[in-house]
């Protein structure tokens, strides 16, 4: 198997007249983690979503584990998957949205299980196991029955986490995990990332928190106006930025 | 706050020897109304023209128990039907097909736009209008050709016309409900690789049904009541339609209207007490989840604060709408997610 896990190539989008994405390539290795910086309205979070086909792509390709992403293949042209082709194709592929998006009608124990238990028929016993595990280990044990409005924003934000983990995917998405945030639960939610990412797993964060990408990060990827303008290590792109937006945007935010 | 006051050392104040408002016009109103009320049940009680023994007869007439229960079997019948083809309705009227949308228009224009009553007669016309319901195929002799009036029983043309017409009101509903879920809800749900049937069975009914349910609750009970209009079909074996032939046989119109009123009444209320069941089982994970209106009133102004407006005229304003805090926070959350896009 290829060291590669994620790769996009050419990667177009439009959204009507406004062209968000003007062909992003990105490679990302397996369990790397990668952020995505950039000023708003740069493409970094439509990039993401089309990642696991949340959103089209209008050209390019998108690749995870070598399968193309949201289209199949013949010949020369690209069909799109139907909507059940799509799902189980996510169905790996975890993702964490800025507003949490927890199941308000479920609580934390059932928003874990849920999706183990219906998309891949789990025992239910088992998934209650496996949500348990999964919520001490982002600090919640004791929260299991609690619904989500009767949770603060960083504790939903580890239950969406604990979510997510429990289709134990082996990529993750984080788009803006911590935007929607008190500045106090930010270090929370940063901290269930970095022992996620000790773990080895491969990581896409969108953010804005500098001090995680610079400290969590194995490569960080500054976008703008729907371009790569600039890809590398934490130093060389944070500390050693060699293009002028990277530098403007850096003395804004840092 | 307690340190500043406790720095400064001031007597605490007696608490006040409160007298509570008295409300004399309100009280006499209210004796006036409780003597008005006796009155008219003390009269009512010893006029012969409500014939008391004749109401009792015919309350548990086999007649009439025979008339509520197809009274009851059309309401739920046609409300069957209305929520089937209301949802159908909902879910063309979403999707991205302009024919969908356009047909679905049409139809919830057309059946809402038209009185019941007058929709009844047609349907029961639709014998002398299609005399004939031919099965085959186009521009070929039919291999069977049946007569409609044998085919169609009077009842199913009372429950199909109450059902269209019920339907186009359910559409409303259904996708008010549809349309009240958070988009992130579907999104979620799509990467955890739901599929849509799942997303909607697991994600969006559940929510969408806190919203749906009262007013369905209020379908049901005015669909009760709506049934009386079927004697239009016309099908005469309805509980007002029933009593009514009775009544034109003795002569005697009163008790028998009584007697119908007495059983939409018991219907109703059993329905009423229904809905509230349901309204308490779809609002799991909200706001004082099974607490009493007044209760639930009181903890939602304990976590707004006491900024809130109080005055429900206030809330349900628009011009008010922007000062509410909920508004606010809704308005600032939509920013930074359509930002990237």
């Amino acid at each position: 198997m290829s060291d590669i896990k994620v790769s996009a190539q050419e990667v177009h989008k439009s959204f009507g007249d406004t062209h968000v994405l003007k062909g992003i390539d990105l490679e990302v290795r397996r369990g790397e983690v990668s952020c995505l910086l950039g000023p708003s309205g740069s493409g970094k979070s439509t990039f993401l979503r089309c990642i696991n086909h949340l959103e089209s792509i209008d050209s390019g390709r998108i690749e995870v584990d070598g399968t193309l992403i949201g289209y199949r293949e013949h010949g020369e042209r690209l069909h799109e998957l139907k909507p059940a082709e799509a799902a189980a194709q996510r169905e790996n592929i975890g993702m964490v949205f800025q507003r949490f998006n927890l199941f308000p009608h479920m609580t934390a124990l059932e928003n874990i299980t849920c999706a183990p238990v219906f998309v891949k028929r789990a025992q239910r016993s088992e998934a209650r196991q496996r949500a348990l595990e999964l919520l001490d280990r982002v600090g919640l044990a004791d929260k299991a029955d609690a619904y989500p409005r009767e949770l603060s924003g960083g504790q939903q934000q580890r239950v969406a986490i604990a979510r997510a983990l429990a289709m134990t995917p082996d990529l993750m998405l984080f788009d803006e995990p911590t935007s929607a945030l008190d500045p106090e639960l930010v270090g929370e939610v940063l901290d269930v990332m970095k022992s996620l990412a000790e773990s080895g797993m491969t990581m896409i964060v969108v953010t804005h928190e500098m001090g995680f990408a610079r400290e969590v990060a194995d490569t960080v990827t500054f976008m703008d106006g729907g371009v790569v303008v600039e890809h590398g290590t934490p130093d060389e792109v944070l500390v050693r930025p060699q293009h002028g937006r990277t530098k403007a945007f850096l003395s804004k935010v840092l | 706050m307690s340190e500043i006051t406790r720095a400064v050392p001031v007597a605490r104040p007696k608490p006040i020897q409160a007298v509570p408002l008295r409300h004399p016009w309100r009280n006499l109103l209210a004796f006036a109304l409780i003597f008005l009320l006796l009155a008219f049940i003390i009269d009512a009680a010893q006029r012969e023209a409500y014939d008391w023994p004749a109401f009792a007869l015919y309350l548990f007439d086999v007649r009439v128990i025979q008339a509520a229960g197809v009274t009851l079997a059309l309401t739920f019948l046609a409300m069957i039907g209305a929520v089937v083809v209301g949802i159908v309705l909902a879910v063309m009227r979403e999707t991205d097909n302009p024919v969908l949308r356009a047909i679905a228009w049409g139809v919830i224009w057309f059946f809402r736009g038209t009185p019941v009553y007058v929709q009844l007669v047609f349907w029961g016309l639709l014998s002398s209008i299609y005399q004939t319901i031919n099965l085959g195929l186009p521009f070929m002799e039919p291999w069977l050709v049946l007569e409609t009036a044998d085919v169609i029983p009077l009842f199913w043309i009372a429950v199909l016309g109450l059902a269209l017409n019920e339907a186009a009101y359910m559409a409303e509903i259904v996708r008010a409900g549809l349309l009240s879920i958070d988009p992130g809800q579907t999104e979620a749900a799509s990467a955890l690789g739901m599929g849509w049937w799942l997303t909607m069975r697991k994600v969006v009914i559940p929510q969408a049904m806190r919203v749906i349910i009262p007013p369905t609750g209020n379908e049901v009970i005015s669909m009760l009541k709506t049934t009386s209009l079927v004697t239009a079909v016309p099908f005469s074996w309805d509980l007002y339609t029933r009593t009514r032939d009775i009544s034109a046989a003795t002569l005697n119109p009163i008790p028998l209207l009584l007697v119908a009123s007495v059983w939409y009444l018991f219907f109703t209320s059993i329905m009423m007490i229904g809905q509230s069941r349901l309204e308490r089982h779809f609002s799991r994970g909200q706001l004082g989840h099974g607490a009493t209106p007044k209760r639930r009133r009181r903890q939602e102004s304990a976590e707004r604060g006491p900024v809130v407006l109080a005055s429900p005229e206030a809330v349900a304003a628009p011009s008010a709408a922007g000062t509410l805090p909920g508004a606010g926070m809704r308005a600032d959350a939509g920013m930074p997610e359509g930002e990237a896009r």
